[in-house]
């Protein structure tokens, strides 16, 4: 028998939470991509789980009618990783920040590019801690000198996100911007299609803390370039670029996906207890 | 009753064959009919380090170690004086080494044992293929009165991929020492047991610890290698494969235990083990699945600590952590394994417990158990799996309440892939419907049901094992838990034995606390003797701060990696019964 396919709108994957983010804030239209790209990809809210950390970004399972967790600082990762191994069947995608997923998570992030589990994460970048008032992130620049943690300034070049993710082995690579719903929707669309780990780094202003990225919407231009499956020439690219080309998916590997099968049983309990009798 | 045994220990720089040689004698030992106790204490180097195989065997069901050796069999003295602490002996103890390495160190004559030689080297020299530790396994035989043909079966099976040629070698060296034996001092012999009485397992603690976990439901495993937990992950690796779960390695414990959470979010039972510096990165994600309610099951085999510690030795120090290592109110399960035997049922209760009530259950067993192998009576089957209380799908219009306040503070858990019911699951404060909530009533709401889950269930008599002495429980309580509990119990027995009344009680549920129930196990007792291998006492401040203890209550505790033997124990009960 067919299965017949529910249309789904976007508004079938809100919650009734009302989000805590101010107004202005990038992480609405992320929201609403997600929401959107779920739509199209028409898979049901109950078959969709999606997992977060810690920061203002983290909050979006809540506001989504599917299945959520949200867990502590940094380890997003790992819970959707051991969600997606256990459970293939669900559709699992992974939203946070750039401090929960590059500086405390840091070392997840490295390894889920590595392992290349079947996840999409998205990073909604912003270059500062938002929920704890505007600390300097790993993304930001070295010059900036608006945290009191920082006055002068880290001094330390930024982390290059879509760089490591590369080079430590994410399957899918976008950049994308909080100003364009649709684009971001439809590489979202793409990112979960694709097998593997799919890194979106969607750059989303932070209205409060800094708002000298009001300036983002003029500087995002559509990158001039198509997606490449060479990964020397994507590195190449992302190395050169001033981080600012979006709207395209900017690598797309091959790798097959790590996915231990769960075997049908070849043994019992009881095999097991017999090799320990004398 | 009185255990009728004899004690060795086969000793000798890391390489030297000592771990193989004491298993070839266990398995040996198995095929005579007797019980028999391995453990094994080496410092951290791969090769070139100390090594020590410390054995017991006996007739009868073996408890604990002995309080001293009547034998040990030096291969070589090198770096042996690093654990001359751990092998007491008497001036009845015969040591026997080698000449070609010279004289035994000082450090083991303290209580000037016997002393003989044998040339093992050399005689292992004059036959093709043979090796000094084979040697060392055919005087040790001969000696203690194990039948060479016993040791000629299990190194038929040892050496069956390298040929009869390397079986005729091994064989040939040990016969050699066992002839050689002959004009060694005579220590204790056994009788061979001829049939099996009652069917035996070998097994050591980690691999018990693997099969609990198995029989409790776990299907799904992340794993941080860590010693001494390592050989529980490396056991269960294939093993799940064979009952259909998979094992994943992690990048870091953080990660592992993370991992665990996502799993048993998505209704696979989930479990890792790790030792103390693995625990301390866990501790935020045990407080996370405390609060977003998700079963999962960490053993902690414990090491010497803190920090690094001694990570091949034993200590009973992670007690404090393991039950109050999470910040804020975060009730959750501990419990603990106290033989190797029990590492089997214990840990599958835990999975039973973290299951059924939605929380974390920490396993807590040690080096000393973990690595130890045991020749003990088959374990009684139980039942006990994960019984997890599931939402079945909503109704047309009803909103899910994933965290219901209700009556046994356990509310049906909804799994993904479940119509109607997708919410989220937060480590924030939350309202039963799981939105985080920052008020004052939600969070008194969600403490009372997470505490009162955990309080009301009933553990039915597992909470601790009760033993009394033969002519019934007297006054005086052995209050102990985990790997104290061997020598506290053949205490006990030797104390019967004598005449001497007492209870001992061995608390397998470290957390939540039952007052009530030690409430009434130390009814009519004056006396009690709170035994434990740390070095603040953590388990007596523990007892002191949660329950009614008898006035005259003392505390025996000393730092890892000595144990308490039999026979201190005896002495504190004996000049209690004056």
């Amino acid at each position: 028998m067919q299965a017949v396919v529910r249309n789904y709108k976007a508004k079938d994957y809100k919650s009734e939470v009302k989000p805590i983010w101010c107004p202005g804030c990038g992480d609405y239209t992320v929201l609403n991509a997600i929401t959107r790209a779920l739509a199209e990809l028409a898979v049901p809210p109950h078959e969709v789980a999606i997992i977060s950390g810690i920061g203002c970004s983290s909050r979006i399972p809540a506001y989504t009618s599917v299945y959520g967790f949200h867990g502590v600082h940094g380890r997003a990762l790992p819970v959707a990783t051991g969600l997606k191994l256990a459970r293939p069947d669900l559709t699992v995608l992974v939203t946070g920040g750039d401090g929960d997923g590059f500086s405390i998570g840091g070392n997840h992030f490295l390894h889920a590019c590595r392992r290349n589990v079947d996840l999409t994460y998205i990073v909604m970048d912003n270059q500062v801690y938002g929920m704890t008032k505007g600390q300097a992130s790993p993304t930001t620049a070295p010059d900036w000198e608006g945290s009191k943690l920082t006055p002068e300034g880290t001094g330390i070049n930024p982390f290059q996100p879509l760089v490591i993710g590369l080079a430590s082995g994410a399957n899918f690579i976008a950049r994308v911007s909080s100003s364009d719903p649709v684009n971001m929707a439809q590489i979202i669309v793409e990112a979960v299609r694709h097998p593997g780990f799919s890194l979106v780094q969607v750059l989303s202003p932070c209205v409060t803390f800094r708002p000298d990225q009001a300036v983002w919407r003029d500087f995002v231009r559509t990158a001039e370039v198509d997606c490449t499956d060479d990964a020397a020439r994507a590195a190449r690219r992302l190395m050169t670029d001033d981080g600012f080309n979006v709207g395209k998916v900017l690598f797309k590997g091959s790798r097959a996906p790590y996915r231990p099968e769960f075997e049908p049983s070849s043994g019992s309990i009881a095999d097991l207890e017999s090799r320990f009798m004398l | 009753m009185t255990t009728h045994s004899v004690s060795l220990v086969i000793a000798g720089s890391g390489g030297a064959g000592v771990v193989t040689a004491g298993s070839l004698l266990l398995n040996a030992a198995a095929k005579t009919g007797w019980y028999a106790l391995m453990s094994r204490s080496s410092g951290p180097q791969i090769r070139g380090g100390e090594a020590a195989t410390m054995l017991r065997f006996a007739t009868r069901p073996i408890l604990s170690q002995d309080d001293s050796f009547h034998l040990l069999m030096a291969i070589d003295w090198d770096n042996i004086g690093r654990f001359s602490a751990e092998i007491p002996f008497t001036g009845n103890s015969l040591i026997v080494g080698d000449p070609a390495h010279g004289p035994c160190p000082a450090a083991l004559l303290a209580a000037q044992p016997r002393q003989a030689t044998l040339a093992l080297a050399d005689i292992a020299e004059k036959i093709e293929g043979g090796r000094p530790n084979m040697v060392a396994l055919g005087a040790i035989a001969a000696m203690i009165g194990l039948p060479p043909q016993a040791m000629q079966a299990v190194v038929e099976q040892y050496l069956q991929r390298k040929g009869p040629a390397a079986i005729d070698a091994s064989m040939a060296a040990f016969h050699a020492g066992f002839a050689a034996a002959a004009d060694l001092p005579a220590i204790p012999k056994l009788p061979a047991i001829a049939a099996e009485k009652e069917p035996r397992w070998s097994i050591t603690g980690n691999e018990a610890t693997g099969l609990g976990i198995l029989r409790g439901g776990v299907r799904f495993v992340a794993a941080y290698p860590i010693t001494p937990a390592t050989e529980i992950l490396e056991w269960l690796a294939p093993s799940l494969a064979k009952v259909g779960g998979v094992l994943v390695q992690a990048e870091d414990e953080l990660s592992s235990i993370n991992q665990i959470i996502g799993a048993s979010y998505g209704g696979v039972p989930a479990m890792t083990a790790t030792s103390g510096p693995g625990l301390s990165l866990m501790v935020e994600a045990l407080g996370l699945a405390v609060a977003a309610e998700v079963p999962i099951v960490v053993v902690d085999a414990m090491r010497v600590g803190p920090s690094t510690g001694i990570a091949t030795k034993s200590e009973q120090s992670d007690l404090n952590i393991a039950v109050y290592g999470m910040h804020g109110d975060a009730p959750h399960i501990v419990v603990a394994a106290n033989s190797v035997a029990d590492c089997l049922f214990t840990s599958q209760w835990a999975v039973h417990l973290a299951e059924s009530m939605q929380t974390p259950a920490i396993v807590l067993t040690d080096q000393s158990m973990g690595q130890s192998r045991a020749i003990l009576p088959r374990p009684t089957p139980f039942t006990f799996s994960g019984q997890r209380i599931t939402a079945p799908a909503a109704g047309e219009g009803e909103r899910y309440q994933r965290y219901a306040v209700n009556g046994s503070g356990i509310s049906p858990m909804a799994i993904p892939g479940t119509p109607g019911l997708a919410h989220t699951a937060d480590g924030l404060e939350h309202n039963p419907f799981g939105t985080p909530s920052s008020q004052a009533s939600d969070h008194q709401a969600q403490l009372d049901k997470r505490s009162r889950k955990l309080t009301q269930f009933n553990y039915g008599d597992h909470w601790a094992d009760i033993v009394d002495t033969d002519a019934g429980p007297g006054d005086i309580a052995i209050i102990t838990w985990g790997s104290s509990t061997g020598p506290a119990l053949e205490a006990l027995q030797r104390f019967s034995a004598t005449g001497g009344k007492a209870r001992l009680i061995s608390l397998r549920l470290i957390a939540p606390v039952q007052p009530d129930r030690m409430a009434a196990a130390l009814a009519g007792t004056t006396r009690a003797l709170v035994i434990e291998q740390s070095h603040s006492g953590q388990f007596y401040r523990m007892l002191r701060a949660f329950y009614d203890l008898p006035r005259e209550t003392r505390s025996l505790h000393q730092a890892g990696p000595l144990a308490f033997g039999p026979g201190r124990i005896l002495e504190q009960l004996n000049s209690w019964s004056v």
